[in-house]
């Protein structure tokens, strides 16, 4: 019964693409709309370009930007989001600003980060970190704080030392809540790249559809959204993959305590 | 020899301890019972040095505790919650010998495995405490407890949230692990039956402001029996004369 119902879903996760994609190519085949351009064109757009010099060109400036962005701001949201966790004194002094930073919609930052950093690799890099960081210290903090203190007591009163119950109490315990962080943040890393690249860049995903779009290159820009769908999706599902190993143990404690 | 000397404790307004002083001598089980909310938990966690007492001390062979010693071990009332969900039970049984240099990973493996064998676990050494029934659990904490080879033991009502099949067990389970590996037992309870039953020692605690009320030395044999040491006169004079005490009536008969 619960077999089934999963072999469902992935029938289902598999299927709902391919019946809209279906349903598109038959609704707009006739039509030969400019705008909707029948898929044919598209995936011939898809093959040629992106699958072509486009992934040197392009796709590969794009994710590196993400990957360098995102990775630069887990290492030092986590850091400081450890910092911050032991520390009330230190959370409370940061917490406006910590708040002000997250309640601020990301692309705010762009034109800032242009006028200072310029609009090269690096300030496209830093701005992906700036916005990424947010999310990942509040989830940490979070994480951090919510550790049961039997837990802590327990390492106290067994002699573990600090670097030990850091190492093996603390982070452990917050690892579930710094996953949550970094999903929401991946997803923003994503956003953050193609706006940047769409209004200073001379390569990436985002600049091709931008450039598409002013060449009135139609498919090209349809199939320039693919791409950014299709690559969102395989950095959210490796990130899933990660989680999942990583915290094995968090899905069977949930399950358990339902 | 552990001392508690004059020690209060007060979270803020709240004085939860007034004042208790009270010896335990190498080797002895005193159980200590109390109505809820009297200070027990506050209590063990002074003698531990896991909290700081607003007045008085807390000495081990003649120094003052601050903070855990390595000769204590602790039993924390929510097991659940001491227990790490992210270990086995093979790992958090080993975790607090992580930095022993006199063993080696054989010997170390070895003391693992002999006090989950102690606690009758040796089955479930690979599970993760979620896959654990309640007694399960508790025994898991004290098989770590008793892999830390404290000389102090510290229990804080360890039997509270399990069936009373499941209690009875644990409580011979203990009776059986203080004979086999000596050591002084500290063992906290609400349940008067239990602490008579268990003890060498009764130290009967009133409602806070909290004080010594009495402490009984149990007349018992050694040798514990549920069914038999239940229905030993002594424990029925003793279990009534502490209830009396804890009930602030005036004992019939
Ligand atoms: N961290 C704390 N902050 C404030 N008050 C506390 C704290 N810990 C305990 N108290 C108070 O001190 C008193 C004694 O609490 P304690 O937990 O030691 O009682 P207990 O005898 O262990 O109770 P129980 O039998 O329910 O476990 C209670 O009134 C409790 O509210
Ligand atoms: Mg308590």
């Amino acid at each position: 019964m619960k077999r089934n119902g999963r072999t469902v879903l992935i029938a289902l996760e598999i299927a709902t693409p391919f019946v809209l994609v279906t349903l598109y190519a038959l609704w707009a085949a006739p039509r030969d709309s400019f705008f909707f351009p029948p898929l044919g064109e598209i995936l011939a757009a898809l093959r040629a370009d992106w699958f072509g010099e486009r992934i040197l060109s392009d796709i590969w400036p794009s994710i590196r930007r993400i990957l360098l962005g995102f990775s630069l701001s887990a290492i030092l949201a986590v850091g400081l989001g450890f910092a911050l966790g032991l520390s009330r004194r230190a959370r409370i002094a940061t917490a406006p600003l910590v708040e002000f930073f997250r309640a601020l919609p990301p692309p705010a930052l762009l034109p800032l980060t242009i006028l200072v950093l310029g609009v090269g690799d690096v300030a496209k890099v830093l701005l992906i970190a700036l916005v990424c960081l947010f999310p990942i210290l509040q989830n940490t903090i979070a994480g951090i704080t919510g550790i049961d203190p039997t837990l802590r007591e327990t390492a106290r009163m067994y002699g573990i030392t600090r670097r030990g119950e850091l190492l093996h109490v603390v982070l452990p315990g917050a690892l579930p809540a710094i996953f949550a962080g970094l999903r929401t943040s991946l997803s923003l890393a994503v956003i953050m790249m193609v706006i940047s690249e769409f209004v200073a860049a001379s390569n990436g995903i985002g600049f091709g559809i931008w450039q598409a779009k002013r060449l009135f290159d139609i498919p090209l820009m349809w199939s320039g959204i693919i791409i950014l769908g299709i690559l969102g999706y395989i950095l959210n599902m490796a990130l899933l993959q990660i989680e999942s190993r990583v915290l094995a143990w968090h899905r069977g404690a949930r399950k358990a305590a339902e | 020899m552990l001392a508690v000397e004059q020690l209060g404790r007060d979270f803020g307004a709240v004085r939860a301890i007034a004042e208790i002083s009270v010896t335990f001598e190498p080797d002895r089980f005193t159980c200590i019972v109390g109505p809820s909310g009297c200070g027990k938990t506050t209590l063990l966690k002074c003698i531990s040095g896991l909290l700081p007492p607003s007045r008085g001390r807390v000495t081990l062979h003649g120094r003052p505790v601050t903070r855990p010693p390595r000769e204590m071990a602790l039993v924390f009332q929510d097991y659940s919650r001491s227990l790490f969900p992210w270990m086995t039970v093979r790992d958090n049984v080993a975790f607090p010998l992580r930095k022993r240099r006199d063993l080696d990973a054989a010997a170390l493996r070895e003391l693992v495995e002999e006090s989950l064998a102690a606690v009758g676990l040796s089955d479930a050494i690979g599970r993760y405490p979620w896959q654990l029934s309640g007694g399960m659990q508790q025994r898991t904490a004290i098989a770590r407890a008793i892999a830390y080879q404290p000389e102090i033991l510290l229990m804080d009502e360890p039997f509270a949230s399990v069936d009373a099949q499941t209690r009875a067990d644990l409580e011979d389970l203990i009776l059986a692990i203080r004979r086999r590996y000596s050591m002084t037992v500290v063992f906290v309870t609400h349940d008067i039956d239990e602490s008579v039953y268990l003890g060498d020692r009764v130290v009967v605690l009133g409602p806070p402001p909290t004080q010594v009320k009495e402490v009984l030395e149990v007349g018992l044999p050694a040798e514990r029996d549920q069914i038999t040491t239940k229905k030993d006169p002594e424990f029925l004079r003793l279990r009534s004369h502490v209830f009396a005490n804890i009930m602030n009536r005036e004992e019939q008969g």
